[in-house]
């Protein structure tokens, strides 16, 4: 009975908000307000409309900001549990370093993203640079963090067992980080559709966020909001397997988790 | 027991002739952190087959002797063997330390984190599994071995735990108060239980607790000792008779008497208030 509310009434909200913005862009409501061209405000179903004319055109440029999305976030992914290793196995290289993993994320992407195609050139190059580089902080921070959770009696009781360094890390330390990790990826995917905009948008031919640009310079609206549209569900989407895999294969860094089967 | 794992690292090492089977001995040790004496002159040996018990005032530093035991630390002053050896390597292969919390690894099931020891010396999982499927069985585990700690009552998980502490396969049982965290209810379940379970696999034990009656109840002999710094103020043989079962066994009245002893050695060791 909860459950059934517990999806009714976001969907209920969704739908009420989109009748709202179907009827205001009909009667040209906002149109009069903002004082532009009505043309420029589309009605969910022009959108929709879009979506379905255009689905090639979509699906093609999604396609491309897909896997640089995927290829970023992977190099990003690697990259950062590596980092996150090394800065908890040596205390002084973490001291050394962790200022430097923090300013990766104060310098803003919007500025970093020409600079990246000054260097790396036009092309995939600069975007996946520009994604691993917002992806990078969220995964190495949460591992860190995570790593550093290990009770220091349980470090010592694996040393009692019989356990070297190694050992510790990958049977003790390494499991222990998993769910961290995994919670850094989801927000790391989260923004990466950010990230990858940003790179298209300093220097690309393809992909959704080059799509957006020459949409909106087109004034083809309905066609910016379909392209936003499918950006922000592959987004999603890549956030709920994730997610699946974090409750299926590191469910024991969740509150509560593992008691779905009850011993009584 | 056909479980135990004996690695090439045990034979490796030589084993110092034993001074008169003493399987744990503590020579006027010493210790202390920074500026505050934890451990003074303290003098304590333990035969092998032996189960000795240590009571104590809490804060006393009977976690910090276990632990000098294991080889998790050094002594600052005087000698600590197990077996005769001195070196940490040599204490850390000879002891088995089981603590107060179970500490059973949530991602592994009973039975695997039961053989996690054998699995660390390089058993795949399932020779791991056969290793202490036996002992599962015989410490009335057995039906538990697919479910994960979270799924199992604090008396079980205790139990796993105690599993895992014998199949290390080592001589010397060091257990840090193993049963404080229970109910008292299953804390006497478990003493019962605990005491079967040594008869079935008899080794040395050192059990540190902070209850006088679990203490005299469990073990063959009781230290009893004084506040910070540590040394052993009272030592009394056990008179329980371990095939009479509880009731007689704690109301007989030499049981009360030893408890009563070392009950006041307890109170005089704790000072004003």
């Amino acid at each position: 009975m909860k459950r059934t509310a517990d999806i009714l009434a976001p969907l209920l909200l969704l739908l009420i908000l989109l009748v709202g913005w179907q009827l205001a862009a009909r009667w040209e409501v906002l149109a009069d307000l903002f004082k532009i061209e009505p043309f420029l405000i589309p009605a969910p179903t022009e959108i929709l409309n879009s979506l379905w004319q255009d689905r090639e055109l979509l699906a093609d440029n999604a396609w491309v900001t897909f896997r640089e999305v995927v290829g970023g976030f992977f190099v990003a992914l690697v990259l950062g549990t590596f980092c996150a290793a090394v800065l908890h196995v040596s205390p002084l290289l973490r001291r050394a370093f962790y200022p430097l993993v923090v300013a990766s994320q104060t310098v803003p992407i919007i500025v970093i993203a020409p600079i990246f195609v000054i260097w790396f050139g036009f092309g995939t190059g600069p975007i996946l640079a520009i994604i691993a580089l917002i992806c990078f902080f969220p995964i190495t921070v949460n591992t860190l963090d995570g790593l550093a959770t290990v009770d220091p009696e349980q470090r010592k009781l694996m040393r009692t067992l019989g356990a070297g360094r190694l050992q510790t890390f990958t049977r003790l330390e390494a499991p222990t980080a998993l769910p961290y990790l995994l919670s850094g990826a989801k927000i790391a995917v989260a923004v990466a559709v950010i990230g990858a905009v940003f790179g298209e948008w300093s220097g690309a031919s393809s992909g959704l966020g080059h799509l957006i640009l020459t949409a909106n310079s087109q004034l083809l609206v309905p066609l910016v909001f379909a392209a936003t549209f499918v950006l922000s569900m592959m987004a999603i989407a890549l956030f709920a397997l994730l997610a699946l895999f974090q409750r299926r294969f590191a469910w024991w860094g969740e509150p509560g988790g593992g008691q779905s089967r009850s011993s009584t | 027991m056909s479980a135990t794992v004996s690695g090439p690292a045990e034979a490796s090492t030589p084993i110092a002739a034993p001074s008169a089977e003493a399987e744990l001995e503590f020579r006027s040790v010493g210790h202390a952190f920074g500026a505050v004496e934890v451990l003074d002159g303290l003098d304590l040996s333990l035969a092998r087959g032996e189960t000795v018990a240590i009571v104590g005032p809490s804060g006393c530093g009977k976690t910090t002797l276990l632990e000098l035991a294991a080889g998790l630390s050094e002594p600052l002053a005087g000698r600590v063997s197990v077996e005769g050896c001195e070196s940490v390597d040599g204490r850390l292969k000879r002891c088995a330390y089981m603590p107060q919390r179970d500490l059973l690894l949530p991602w592994l099931t009973a039975i695997d984190n039961a053989a996690l020891s054998p699995r660390l010396q390089g058993l795949s999982r399932e020779r791991a599994r056969e290793a202490a499927a036996p002992l599962f069985e015989r410490l009335g585990l057995g039906g538990f071995e697919r479910f994960r700690p979270a799924e199992l009552s604090g008396g079980m998980r205790q139990r796993v735990a105690f599993a895992r502490t014998l199949l290390t396969g080592k001589p010397l049982l060091l257990l840090d108060e193993p049963l404080a965290a229970l109910d008292a209810i299953t804390r006497a379940d478990l003493q019962e239980w605990l005491i079967e379970a040594l008869e079935a696999e008899p080794r040395t034990v050192l059990l540190v607790t902070h209850d006088v009656e679990e203490a005299l109840y469990v073990a063959d002999r009781v230290l009893v000792l004084s506040q910070r710094p540590a040394r052993v103020v009272l030592e009394e043989a056990s008179p329980a008779g371990r095939r009479q079962g509880r009731a007689e066994t704690i109301t007989d009245s030499r049981f009360v008497a030893t408890r009563e002893r070392a009950l006041l050695a307890l109170a005089g060791e704790r000072g004003p208030r």
